[in-house]
């Protein structure tokens, strides 16, 4: 007799603990690959996932395998050769080799990586500066969960099955008379000729009915409400503020190197926390906050007070994100240039209102691809940032003048490191 | 069971009653008409995603963890999915009850196909075939795995990932020498052998006593010198079963990994009759297939279109593309298996002269089928090649025989074709092309230098000059020397003893010291 089994159910992913220790073994060389990988793609799909190829070098299972010697071999379809032939050895088809070759085809190896995989592997060894700060300090929210059934509660929360089984219960256990019963005795006296009999039917259908009025439906000590209890929940909530120079010394090239830097930072801040929000400020000698579309391709023209924005940073802060319940990220990226009279005022914002609540402040001075404008002397905003640096701020600060620098200078940024760009409390 | 109008289904879908009417249809045939004898049989459905992790591991339901299913399953993964190869249409476990994997997405003239195909042709050959009756232990096998599968993962737990890992990568390297090739002990039974796996480690923690460490040793024997030839006995030299020779005589393997070894080697003594039967083993099951498929058409159980439709997979199955083909990689074992038992059939009935004279055993012997199972039940592909290649089969593919000696400046020779002289050799050569005793290196420990440095010593014999492919054999040797502890060393030698290479191995410093 046969067992036929349905196993199409069963729970996939039966192979994933050995791909896991596949991908641990082969860590290293897979992260190789993924950062050679995201420097070919566009930013948009880099954290898509996808194949990315390995040597098989350390991955290799050897075996004991014989090469080279005399060979002879048997081969079907035979044409035009007789016995005592020769045939070249180079360029003919016969000589191809009748076993598949197993190590040309496996030096490099391709496959699949998911993108939760590649979202891992990618941003691995990085980690958020500061998190330390932030976690004592963080509130707690209130979450509701369900809590199992009340007897009183509002009627948005009534639960009908709960309350018709209540109901149902009490019915059967109060001998209610049902529907069809009655119907039955109906029928009975429609039919019934002797009128003796039939007035005791009757009495008795009067009976019915009376225990049925007196038994309700549906009763009020039947209702059951669903109930709902608060818990508490940590808050995993970020905020991201993009800060950028958009007046006319900013050219398309430096808007897209920041572009790629803050999507980097958007995709690492998401891998951390549940809730991250953005906050887009562009500024020229003033600052607005405005739409990611406005942010980065509507022009703008004027001056340079980068004050402006960091002054709109502070009062977006004041107004909408309490830095006790928000982790506060904000990178900045410019071309350099400010007006000379702002470094003193800039500074002093910097120092005092935003860095004491930011979690970590990057700045990005993006230059023209081919980097000359750096072999100038540093930009202004460059010379003041590097100065408060220096007295213990804790900035972050890279130039980057080429896309293929965007990831490197990110992942220098945010890499695991002893306390090194960290300042005082 | 069958409808009013006989048939087993109509068009392309198929439900589980479907299933059961072919299974118990495909029965009918196989055992009255074919008198074969299974297991009982295990249908099972499965996705595409389960055929993949399946194939990962080797086939079998269930496996114990290790890095290079992973890496297999990558691989097969990333090919699928991209469209570069196409899944098998089912798998099948030599076990009893013998398991049959179909793929959902067969239709159900092709799930009437790998049904006749595995769970009968397959399932025949494995109960019958001498091989698998002396070497695999069907009833035990799923046991074992689930044995072996927990018992690495205790080593795990006990004795550290790391560590397990490169005794199973050590083990794995030499998988393929680590086969018994010449019965004389005593069939396994694997589920004795997984009971007296728990009841050693039970009686080593019972007997543990660490006091004993600390008790003075008696004054060292002694040591006399042991003539070579009583010292090689002792260690039941020589040994071609290196993984074998290692869980008995490795100096310094602590007793987890000593089971580690054993469990990968009975494992590869479990698959290495399959490595020998490919040709018959398909050969039998297409036959089979052919056949059921066949009478269910003649029934008129399968509709003359699903029928068409079979006759087109079952034609792409035994294709044999010819040398000169782009498509050409070897003989197509489903090919030649399944010509050479249809040819089998036609010298027990219909024989030629030619015939008589080469087959007087079974030629016009009638009864086609008794002749088949025996010959399924008592050859492999060499032997059987060896003997059953007809006259008329060699000359209908058009067989010659090539030999390509590199010393040899004008060219590949061609040796022998399908002509009346060549016959004879192109089937021993063919033959022998399916010898595993020819492809597999053949490789044993020869000595070991006890009273000096321990060096374990190793001869490959060399066949017709073909040495082994450097790189991986020193890999492999480093993974010997690790379990060996001690240096290792390889002698290539030639027929007439002369030494060609040899390799020397020293074993690499464990990392933590236990």
């Amino acid at each position: 007799m046969a067992h036929i089994v349905d196993r199409r159910l069963n729970p996939g992913g039966k192979s994933l603990e050995n791909r896991q220790r596949f991908l641990r073994r082969a860590k290293s060389l897979v992260q190789g690959a993924v950062k050679k990988t995201s420097q070919e793609r566009d930013i948009k799909d880099v954290l898509e996932g996808g194949e990315v190829t390995i040597p098989l070098d350390g991955m290799h299972e050897p075996r004991f395998r014989r090469e080279g010697g005399t060979r002879d071999m048997v081969l079907p379809g035979n044409k035009k050769f007789i016995e005592g032939d020769y045939l070249q050895r180079s360029g003919q088809g016969s000589a191809k080799d009748s076993g598949p070759g197993e190590g040309d085809s496996e030096d490099a190896f391709r496959f699949v990586l998911s993108r939760d995989e590649f979202v891992d592997l990618f941003l691995d060894d990085l980690e958020l500066p500061d998190l330390a700060k932030r976690k004592i300090a963080q509130t707690e929210s209130e979450g509701i969960q369900r809590a199992g059934y009340t007897t009183s509660g509002s009627p948005a929360n009534i639960s009908v099955s709960r309350t018709v089984r209540l109901a149902l219960a009490r019915r059967i256990a109060l001998r209610r008379p049902r529907k069809d019963e009655m119907d039955e005795l109906e029928a009975r006296i429609a039919e019934c000729t002797d009128e003796d009999e039939r007035a005791a039917l009757v009495a008795e259908l009067e009976k019915l009915k009376a225990k049925s009025k007196r038994i309700p439906f549906i009763d009020p000590i039947d209702i059951r409400y669903r109930r709902f209890e608060t818990v508490p929940k940590p808050v995993a909530q970020a905020v991201m503020f993009c800060l950028m120079d958009v007046s006319g010394s900013m050219s398309e090239h430096m808007k897209d190197l920041a572009k790629r830097f803050y999507m980097l930072l958007y995709v690492f801040l998401k891998r951390r926390y549940k809730h991250v929000e953005i906050v887009f400020i562009r500024h020229t000698d003033r600052a607005e906050e405005v739409d990611e579309q406005t942010f980065f391709y509507s022009p703008a023209s004027g001056g340079t007070l980068v004050s402006s924005a960091l002054q709109a940073m502070h009062e977006i802060v004041r107004e909408r994100f309490n830095p006790a319940d928000w982790n506060i990220y904000a990178a900045q990226a410019s071309d350099g240039d400010n007006s000379y009279s702002d470094g003193e005022l800039a500074g002093m914002l910097l120092t005092e209102k935003i860095l004491p609540v930011c979690q970590f402040f990057a700045y990005l001075e993006v230059g023209e691809s081919g980097g000359s404008a750096f072999d100038l002397s540093d930009s202004s905003l460059w010379t003041l940032y590097d100065r408060l640096r220096n007295s213990g701020a804790p900035l972050s600060m890279r130039k980057v003048s080429e896309r293929s620098e965007i990831f490197p200078v990110f992942h220098d940024l945010f890499q695991r490191r002893e306390k090194q760009e960290k300042a005082a409390p | 069971m069958t409808d009013k109008t006989g048939r087993l289904f109509e068009g392309a879908d198929w439900d589980f009653h479907t299933l059961q009417r072919i299974h118990d249809a495909c029965e009918g045939v196989a055992k009255k008409e074919l008198g074969l004898d299974v297991y009982p049989n295990q249908i099972e459905v499965i996705t595409a995603e389960q055929m993949l992790d399946a194939y990962s591991s080797v086939g079998m339901p269930l496996f114990y963890k290790h890095w290079s299913f992973g890496k297999h399953f990558a691989f097969h993964e990333a090919s699928y999915r991209k469209g570069l190869m196409g899944l098998a249409y089912e798998i099948v476990i030599n076990s009893s009850p013998c398991i049959s994997y179909l793929m959902e997405e067969n239709t159900a003239t092709m799930q009437t196909l790998v049904i006749a195909h595995a769970a009968f042709g397959h399932n025949h050959f494995f109960k019958n075939n001498y091989l698998f009756k002396q070497w695999t232990d069907a009833d035990g096998i799923l046991d074992y795995l689930d044995f072996a599968k927990n018992y690495v993962s205790q080593c795990e737990e006990r004795y550290g990932r790391v560590e397990v890992e490169r005794t199973l990568d050590a083990a794995h390297a030499l998988m393929s020498h680590g086969i018994d090739r010449y019965p004389g002990k005593k069939k396994l039974d694997l589920r004795v052998e997984e009971k007296r796996a728990g009841r050693r480690r039970q009686h080593e923690e019972e007997v543990f006593n660490d006091l004993w460490r600390t008790v003075p040793k008696g004054a060292t024997k002694s040591r006399s010198v042991l003539s070579i030839e009583r010292r090689r006995k002792l260690l039941g030299l020589p040994q071609e079963n290196l993984l074998y020779f290692l869980e008995k005589s490795a100096p310094r393997l602590a007793p987890w990994q000593r089971e580690l070894l054993r469990i990968v080697r009975h494992i590869a003594q479990y698959f290495y009759p399959q490595s020998q039967t490919k040709v018959m083993n398909e050969g039998t099951a297409t036959y089979v297939h052919y056949r059921i498929m066949s009478t269910l058409h003649k029934q008129g159980r399968i509709t003359d279109g699903n029928f068409l439709e079979f006759l087109q997979s079952h034609t792409n199955v035994v294709f044999q593309p010819e040398f000169d083909d782009p498509r050409f990689s070897g003989f197509n074992p489903y090919a030649l298996g399944f010509a050479m038992m249809q040819d089998i059939e036609r010298i027990a009935t219909n024989p030629e002269a030619e015939d008589r004279e080469w087959f007087p055993d079974i030629a016009g012997k009638g009864d086609p089928m008794g002749v088949l199972r025996d010959v399924w039940a008592n050859y492999r592909d060499e032997s059987f090649i060896g003997q059953f290649l007809s006259p008329k089969l060699m000359r209908h593919l058009r067989m010659f025989h090539l030999h390509d000696d590199p010393e040899e400046r004008a060219g590949i020779r061609v040796d022998a074709i399908h002509d009346e002289r060549g016959f004879r050799r192109v089937r021993r050569e063919l033959a022998r092309q399916h010898d595993v005793g020819f492809i597999d290196a053949n490789i044993e420990v020869v000595d070991v230098d006890l009273a000096g440095d321990r060096r374990l010593i190793l001869h490959h014999h060399v066949i017709k000059g073909s040495q082994l492919n450097e790189t991986d054999a020193k890999r492999v040797l480093q993974h010997l020397a690790d379990l060996w502890t001690y240096d290792v060393s390889l002698i290539e030698v030639d027929a007439n003893d002369k030494v060609l290479r040899e390799y020397v191995v020293s074993p690499r410093p464990i990392p933590a010291a236990a």
